[in-house]
């Protein structure tokens, strides 16, 4: 009967982001420790993990929902508002500084008109800070989406940017 | 016949063109009606030439680097196909001095193997490691870790074989084999390289350190920042499940033992052990209290084994050719091989797996060939963000746990970042600690307001002049004291090393703007 209390306090979410975290959640519920891959999936499935399917998920996960929220924040990866239609992860560890990353960020800021964690204003890439893509040999790196690129220059990402915009 | 051509899959040179060079190679040999096998192996580590492609021929394989998309029909023209001269040839890839010169133990099969058979696995020497553990009991094959003398190679090179000891002693009804995959430092790719390049070692090596403790579950927590390694990783756990050697009998032993990789989500602070064993749990990444050890109150209050990727993947060999052909390798209490990881500013950056004992010099000049700029090497940054940042002048230290310490630095996990004369190091100290400011899991207050006021402690310096310059530099010193001896974890308590040394060793770059209008 509580479970019944707590589903009629939940907010009203769309039905396709509802049914997105009871697929994800379904199949992973029962393994121990099951929050972080449920909470991968659910990004994986809508791109990022909207604020109001957090009571949704902490009801599934038997969690409360400030332990949700707690560790939607605490990671990096995770994000509550939506990204742009590709992420591009910029290095700023120190191998990439070696090799220039400092001057590789400013112009990349400066060629998509955002800082760190903005997205453009076409909507068509967030830009994020990242601290070593294990790519040190072949540094300064970027990975956009799953796409790793190596030795990077300025000319480089322009040639990308263009490329990607055609 | 077919000729076996190598385009490797590895994320390092797939970042430089590999994909697109195994495209083309398909498409003339196609073209051309020849008829080529392409194996997608992982990398041999020698960065500088990737994408590195081999040609397998009768005399072994030959090697041409770095090849673009473009070099292909050439290529083809230069008959590479039965080991013709061209401009990127190599020749033998083993007779490569820069190869040949290393000895690769735990790398023995990366770069050379195709990571998703278990057969090519099998085929050089893999699993015989496994087979040599099972005739064992649990005690004789930590007895066999122990003696080998090998040590975490993550980063705190504590005895793996004690560590593993502690575990099998502790009664429980699950114990558990966790694998730190969460390679953050920057300046390593070794475990990424393993992993991708050879999973069915690390396989291995969990299975092996299963049988030993009487673990019957393990976990690989990979960073999100690798999916390649993931679908390397998930590819060949299907393999080896399907062939018998992961599963609820493990080759026929009636031992269980299964395999899980699970994706971090971005959080440097979840490769210390205790806050990626939270992070496992499904909890904010926070650093819990040492004791209890994990090998005693690990995953899910269990005992639990957690062992770096390179340290996992080298007890397979231990096991197949005994602790002592390990431990004979090395010097002092440092035993056994380091993979070594060149970055930054080199010519020849790349993996040298290599006994403990050669000095950073010949890294850095005989295998880095020096800076890629081509000015003088200022300072190198060895063991990740944490590590300190040595001087030219030091050079000469040998790579051992211990001399590291006693220079006030660390070995790591064998990362040597290379910074030329053009390096800021008050700006480096600067960010060693917005690093930490930015990924303290906020536990302690050392770590999280210490990390904080170090920035603008050192802006401070920075911006100010000699007296002001002098007055913070005396705060900056004392806080990286309350750091370093009161934070809970390496991350608080061992953000000061660069920023110490950066301060010992490169005063001058802490002078004050206003210091430097008044001269």
């Amino acid at each position: 009967m509580k479970r019944a209390a707590n589903a009629a306090s939940l907010p009203d979410i769309p039905e396709n982001v509802r049914a997105a975290v009871l697929k994800v959640t379904a199949g992973l519920k029962d393994q121990p420790g099951a929050l972080l891959p449920v909470l991968h999936g659910v990004q994986e499935a809508l791109g990022h993990i909207p604020e109001s399917c957090v009571p949704l998920i902490a009801r599934e996960m038997n969690l409360s929902r400030a332990d949700v929220h707690g560790v939607i924040s605490f990671y990096h990866y995770f994000r509550s508002k939506p990204a742009g239609r590709r992420v591009i992860y910029l290095c700023r560890a120190e191998s990439c500084q070696a090799m220039g990353a400092g001057a590789l960020e400013k112009h990349v800021k400066q060629r998509l008109g955002v800082d760190f964690h903005g997205t453009t204003a076409d909507g068509a890439f967030t830009l994020e800070p990242v601290y070593c893509l294990g790519n040190c040999a072949c540094s300064p790196a970027m990975m956009v989406d799953d796409e790793l690129k190596g030795r990077l220059t300025p000319a480089g990402f322009d040639a990308w940017l263009a490329a990607e915009k055609t | 016949m077919s000729i076996t051509v190598y385009v490797p899959r590895d994320a390092g040179a797939l970042s430089l063109g590999a994909e697109a060079v195994a495209t083309a190679i398909a498409g003339e040999a196609r073209q051309r009606n020849v008829d080529v096998r392409i194996v997608r192996n992982g990398s041999r580590g020698l960065y500088w030439l990737e994408p590195l492609v081999e040609v397998g021929t009768a005399d072994g394989r030959v090697a041409y680097g770095p090849v673009q998309a473009g070099d292909v029909a050439a290529l083809f023209d230069a008959d590479f196909l039965h080991a013709g001269t061209h401009p990127l040839a190599w020749g033998p890839t083993e007779d490569i001095p820069w190869l040949k010169s290393q000895q690769r133990l735990t790398f023995a099969r990366v770069g050379i193997v195709d990571p998703r058979s278990l057969d090519d696995y099998r085929a050089h020497g893999g699993y015989r490691g496994l087979e040599a553990a099972l005739r064992l009991g649990g005690a004789d094959i930590v007895q066999a870790v122990t003696d080998s003398g090998l040590r975490g190679r993550g980063g705190a090179a504590f005895p793996a074989g004690i560590k593993w000891k502690t575990c099998l002693d502790a009664p429980a009804d699950q114990k558990y084999i966790v694998c730190n995959a969460d390679e953050g430092d920057s300046g390593t790719y070794a475990d990424r390289m393993i992993m991708e390049g050879d999973p069915f070692a690390l396989i291995e090596g969990m299975t092996i350190a299963g049988l030993a403790v009487g673990a019957s579950r393990g976990y690989i927590y990979l960073r999100c920042e690798y999916p390649h390694a993931r679908h390397a990783l998930e590819a060949a756990i299907a393999s080896a499940e399907a062939d018998g050697c992961l599963g609820d009998d493990v080759r026929g032993s009636g031992r269980p033992f299964r395999l899980e990789v699970r994706m971090a989500a971005g959080a440097y602070i979840c490769g210390e052990e205790t806050s990626l064993l939270e992070s496992l749990e499904g909890k904010r990444g926070q650093v819990r209290f040492k004791p209890p050890l994990p090998a005693i109150e690990g995953l899910f209050g269990k005992p639990t084994v957690i062992n770096n990727v390179v340290t996992l993947a080298s007890v397979p060999i231990i096991l197949d050719k005994g602790a002592a052909y390990y431990r004979d390798y090395g010097i002092g209490r440092s035993r056994g091989t380091l993979p070594l990881q060149l970055a930054g500013n080199l010519k020849r950056p790349g993996l040298v797996e290599r006994a403990f004992g050669l000095t950073l010099r010949e890294l850095i000049e005989d295998y880095g060939g020096g800076t890629a700029s081509g000015r003088p090497v200022r300072a190198v940054q060895v063991g990740g963000p944490l590590g300190a940042y040595i001087p030219a002048s030091q050079l000469d230290t040998p790579i051992d746990y211990e001399a590291f310490v006693a220079i006030g630095g660390m070995l790591g996990h064998g990362g040597l970042v290379v910074f030329d004369d053009t390096v800021d190091m008050a700006a480096q100290a600067r960010y060693a600690m917005e690093f930490c400011a930015i990924e303290s899991c906020g536990k302690c207050t050392p770590c999280r307001i210490g990390s904080t006021r170090g920035v603008e402690v050192i802006d401070r310096i920075v911006a100010g002049n000699a007296a002001e310059r002098e007055r913070n530099e005396v705060l900056l010193r004392d806080l990286c004291q309350t750091m370093l001896a009161g934070s809970l974890c390496a991350l608080g308590g061992m953000a000061p090393f660069p920023v110490l040394s950066a301060l010992d060793h490169f005063p001058e770059d802490f002078a004050g703007a206003a210091d430097k209008t008044a001269t």
